[in-house]
């Protein structure tokens, strides 16, 4: 068993439960051991960052003090959290004199030794595609997948790391790896508008339009997402998107945790598929004859 | 007994703002074995070098120290002028005390101390110099050109124009190059083919000029003047002597593949002539991919040849060749097109130079616009600049310079060809520097209507029929999403592939991105650091055609002035073994960068082996030094930094601190060194340790 520190992170505590169940339902069926941080706060993210410099960093190295002490890596499946999490650290490793900073103000010894992966590049670390694929029970070959990455996922480059930033490929790999077929989208990595959903509407609102667009014109079923704020201004508003662009949007936007899942045949209730908003159901029903009875609640 | 004369410059104020030259002058003036030393403002104009003249026959000086720049700048001057009156060049040493002293120090007490140690330095050097005499070396009056472009073409041309014999190696199956790729030539429109192919027959008709077509040099030995150059001549499969050249052969020929020559854009058989204007335009057969090398079938060209010139038993060859230079003009290539994921792998993404091809009257389409996709022509190109250059990021921060100019050529042949075609270029600035140039530019916004926009694009996709391409405006400030049919990248221009290797075998060095260095980047410019090496044309860095035609005659001038001369004469800085203690271990050998080493048997009279000894080739030696440093026994000495040279200029830099001498090198003044008042020397020694004056060899 391979351990982990886990980092869920306020989105996955409430509106993302279902990623937080389908990652702990994954890990535990790939012999991954994610251990919840004990008392573990906001990571700063948006808020801290806009406004402190020192907050944005204090905030996330608390939570890493008790996965240094455990000797542990972090998975933080929430893109801003990653994102916010894997800066603070960087920062703080380059810079002693920020680092002093900072260790004064959360009154503790921090070193910086803890490494901050997403479940994306945990996968890939851990070379898990090969165990994945040994894993899977349900044909899905019947899926294509418009795999979605968003803004900080692989961005920026060099310190989101890994993958390709402008190009990213990782989890195009990992749904091919179970089976389904991804396409070849340009909305990749466009931004879905979320951080401007309550302030500039109209501009979050055409950013969705565009993505959730160029899926269906390239032939998605779905769209898989590995972040909460994706996953949810992509999924709510398809019906607003469907009559402004007077035709009909029906795109699930799954985490790509739970595909993995439904793959390896999780108890379709450990994924939390009746979460999502835009009804996956009739996809899976048809295009991979799974009966959609448990998951529906 | 040593006579020496120091003479002090100051260099206007560059030596004398910061160091008291008087003060150095007058000091020097009492150092045991100077009889004259004189400051003058300026040693190196034609009354300085009068003093000095003056002084050496008037003093009958043994030794001459001149203290004023680095030796880089002017000690060929001075050495030119003592040699008028018949003074030993090699009895002058210079000491620097401009780069090494007023430039770098602030403070003028301690800057004019260590002028005196500096002085101190070279006159104790100067009284240990022997005179040196220049090496003499033959000269083989032949050329040898690398690349068969029209760099090669042009320095091939010119050598064999001065009376000299050339031999032109050109890898692939015809000479011409990039250059006979392309339509039309900025900045006058004009056909490239039609300005080159004449150049090529003229090449083949030249008696001087021998040409190896698919060939490669195989491996170089040898120094200026003297190099022995091995060529593998690849088995063309087809006899040339037979070969008429009626292209029967190829017509039958059932297996094709892309056309190099085409960029990939048209197809060419097994067996073929490259392009219809090929120099020698006789076929080869690609092995690779003829069935009969593949798979022992067909056999087709050679039961239709009428001449029996198909021969599939050829064998590469080797030849030597004797040669005296050496130009290398081995070119560039173009990255691929796919250097950003961002944009994609399209067939409607296209790279410059099959622009070229599809816009070329010889090209596969016969000089039609058609896209590679579906054959239809483009209403609309989106031309992209700096892909993959100017960008540290993908490992390329230069420029590819030629892209510029060709993209607004692109746009006018474009609207030449699609009159109501819209072509946009997507640049970051426009280097249109050069004769004509900017106006050419212009041209193509004024008068051919080419949009140009300023900025990058961030994404290519397709939708349907059309490519989508989003970008930015800067000057906008805006992003632009544009609908196209085609898209054309002036992708970078990098240095051929495994260049690296023949830049080894000639001792050239070459710059992070594989372009070989010139020796100097500007004031010897076609020159190598390996002497009687030169270059040519975009092997160096990206050009264009003028400037690799302009570059190519400088080289092709500096081989015929190296030509003109008798005999090649160089510095004596060469090293010297002594073969009476020689132990013949040869470690030298395995430390020399120059292959200079050379192993000489020693025989008695009778003509038994005595002992194998190391010998240095006069050529070859660069005086670096490294085997003087190495040899065990000692045996070794660098002309011009023996031993005891250099270590009479440390005791006398240490003063009183005695580093042992090697055995049998007893100094001349052994008993004048004590010069100095011994306390202020300590105290001025403990201020700045060891500051020597390190001469400097080119």
């Amino acid at each position: 068993m391979t351990k982990y520190a886990y980092y869920p992170g306020c989105s996955l505590h409430s509106v993302a439960k279902e990623y937080d169940l389908s990652m702990k339902a994954v890990c535990r069926a790939l012999g991954i051991d994610l251990i919840e941080i004990p008392d573990w706060i906001c990571c700063g993210s948006s808020p801290a960052h806009t406004t402190s410099h020192l907050l944005s960093l204090a905030l996330p190295i608390s939570n890493c003090i008790w996965a240094e002490n455990q000797g542990l890596d972090i998975i933080a499946p929430c893109a801003s959290c990653f994102s916010r999490l894997k800066i603070a650290n960087l920062e703080i490793k380059k810079d002693g004199k920020i680092r002093q900073k900072v260790n004064r103000i959360i009154e503790e010894e921090y070193k910086g030794t803890v490494d901050i992966l997403n479940p994306l590049q945990l996968f890939n670390r851990m070379d898990m595609h090969g165990e994945i694929k040994n894993l899977v029970k349900i044909d899905m070959s019947g899926i294509k997948v418009a795999c979605y990455y968003g803004c900080l996922l692989s961005r920026p480059g060099d310190i989101a790391g890994e993958d390709d930033c402008e190009h990213p490929k990782k989890m195009d790999q990992i749904i091919t790896t179970i089976g389904a077929s991804t396409c070849d989208w340009q909305c990749k990595t466009e931004c879905c508008g979320a951080s401007l959903a309550i302030t500039q509407p109209k501009v979050a609102f055409r950013l969705v339009c565009e993505v959730l667009n160029s899926a269906m014109e390239n032939g998605a079923d779905c769209i898989a997402v590995a972040c909460p704020l994706c996953q949810s201004n992509l999924d709510m508003r398809q019906s607003e998107v469907s009559d402004h662009l007077g035709k009909d949007i029906h795109l699930p936007v799954v985490y790509f945790t739970q595909l993995i899942g439904l793959a390896i045949g999780i108890n379709q209730e450990a994924l939390g598929l009746k979460h999502l908003i835009t009804a996956p159901f009739s996809l899976f029903e048809e295009k991979c004859n799974l009966s959609m009875a448990i998951a529906k609640g | 007994m040593a006579r020496i004369g120091v003479f002090v410059c100051w260099c206007g104020s560059n030596i004398a703002e910061t160091v008291d030259v008087k003060e150095v002058a007058k000091y020097a003036g009492c150092l045991p074995g100077v009889v004259i030393s004189i400051d003058n403002k300026y040693m190196c104009s034609d009354p300085g070098q009068r003093l000095i003249l003056d002084a050496i026959q008037k003093e009958k000086l043994t030794g001459v120290v001149v203290a004023a720049c680095s030796p880089r700048m002017h000690e060929v001057t001075y050495r030119r002028t003592v040699a008028q009156i018949g003074f030993n060049p090699y009895m002058l040493e210079m000491a620097n005390l401009r780069e090494h002293c007023s430039w770098v120090h602030p403070d003028k007490r301690m800057a004019t101390e260590k002028a005196k140690d500096l002085v101190r330095l070279m006159v104790e050097k100067v009284k240990r110099n022997q005179p040196l005499y220049n090496v003499q070396i033959p000269v083989t009056k032949k050329a040898l050109v690398i690349g068969g472009g029209i760099a090669g073409i042009q320095a091939a041309l010119d050598i064999a124009q001065g009376g000299y014999e050339v031999i032109l190696v050109e890898k692939s199956p015809s000479i011409g190059g990039h250059m006979a790729q392309l339509d039309e030539t900025f900045p006058t429109l004009d056909c490239s083919q039609c300005i080159l192919t004449p150049r090529m027959v003229e090449v083949a008709q030249n008696t001087r000029i021998r040409l190896y077509t698919y060939s490669e040099v195989e491996a170089v030995d040898g120094y200026i003047g003297n190099f022995q150059v091995t060529i593998r001549k690849k088995a063309r499969s087809v006899d040339i002597k037979k070969c008429t050249g009626c292209g029967q052969c190829i017509q039958k020929c059932p297996t094709k593949t892309k056309s190099e020559f085409d960029a990939g854009m048209g197809i060419r058989k097994a067996i073929y002539v490259p392009f219809p204007q090929a120099v020698p335009n006789k076929p080869v057969i690609d092995r690779d991919i003829c069935l009969k090398f593949t798979k022992d079938r067909c056999g087709a060209c050679q039961k239709v040849c009428p001449t029996g010139a198909i021969n599939y038993e050829q064998q590469d060859e080797f030849v030597t060749e004797d040669v005296g230079a050496i130009i290398c003009a081995t070119g560039y290539e173009l990255t691929e097109t796919h250097i950003y994921p961002e944009y994609g792998n399209d067939p409607d993404i296209i790279s410059g130079l099959q622009f070229e091809r599809l816009v070329s009257a010889s090209g596969p389409t016969l000089g039609e616009l058609k896209r590679p996709s579906d054959g239809n022509a483009p209403q609309s190109i989106v031309f992209l600049q700096c892909v993959g250059s100017r960008d540290p990021l993908a490992g390329r921060p230069y420029c590819s310079k030629i892209c510029c100019m060709y993209t607004a050529k692109h746009t006018m042949l474009y609207r030449h060809k699609v009159h109501n075609g819209k072509a946009y270029v997507f640049y970051m600035d426009i280097r249109a520097g050069g004769k004509n140039y900017d106006e050419f530019v212009r041209r193509a916004i004024e008068e051919d209507h080419a949009i140009y926009i300023r900025g990058r694009v961030s994404r290519i996709y397709r939708k349907g029929e059309k490519l989508i391409v989003l970008g930015a405006d800067t000057l906008l400030g805006a992003q632009v999403e544009i609908e196209a049919d085609m898209i054309v990248l002036a992708t970078a221009t990098v240095a051929p592939k495994g260049i690296e290797k023949l830049a080894q075998m000639l001792g050239v060095s070459y710059d992070l991105h594989n372009f070989m260095c010139e020796a100097h980047p500007k004031l010897r410019p076609v020159e190598t650091n390996s002497a009687g090496v030169y270059l040519a044309g975009a092997c160096q860095a990206p050009k264009d055609i003028p400037e690799s035609v302009a570059q190519a005659g400088a080289a092709a001038s500096k081989v015929l002035g190296l030509f003109g001369q008798k005999e090649l004469s160089r510095e004596p800085i060469v090293a010297q073994v002594n073969q009476s203690t020689c132990a013949g271990c040869f470690t030298c050998k395995e430390v020399c960068a120059y292959k200079a080493i050379e192993i000489r048997e020693i025989k008695d009279k009778k003509g038994n082996l005595i002992k194998f000894v190391a010998e240095v080739n006069k050529g070859k030696c660069q005086g670096c030094g490294a085997c003087a440093a190495t040899c065990r026994s000692n045996s070794i000495e660098l002309c011009g930094f023996t031993d005891s040279q250099i270590f009479s200029q440390i005791n006398h830099l240490t003063d009183g601190v005695t580093i042992e001498e090697p055995p049998g090198e007893v100094p001349m003044d052994a008993e004048e060194t004590q010069g100095v008042s011994e306390e202020t020397e300590k105290e001025r020694l403990i201020e700045k340790p060891a500051l020597a004056g390190q001469k400097v060899k080119n």
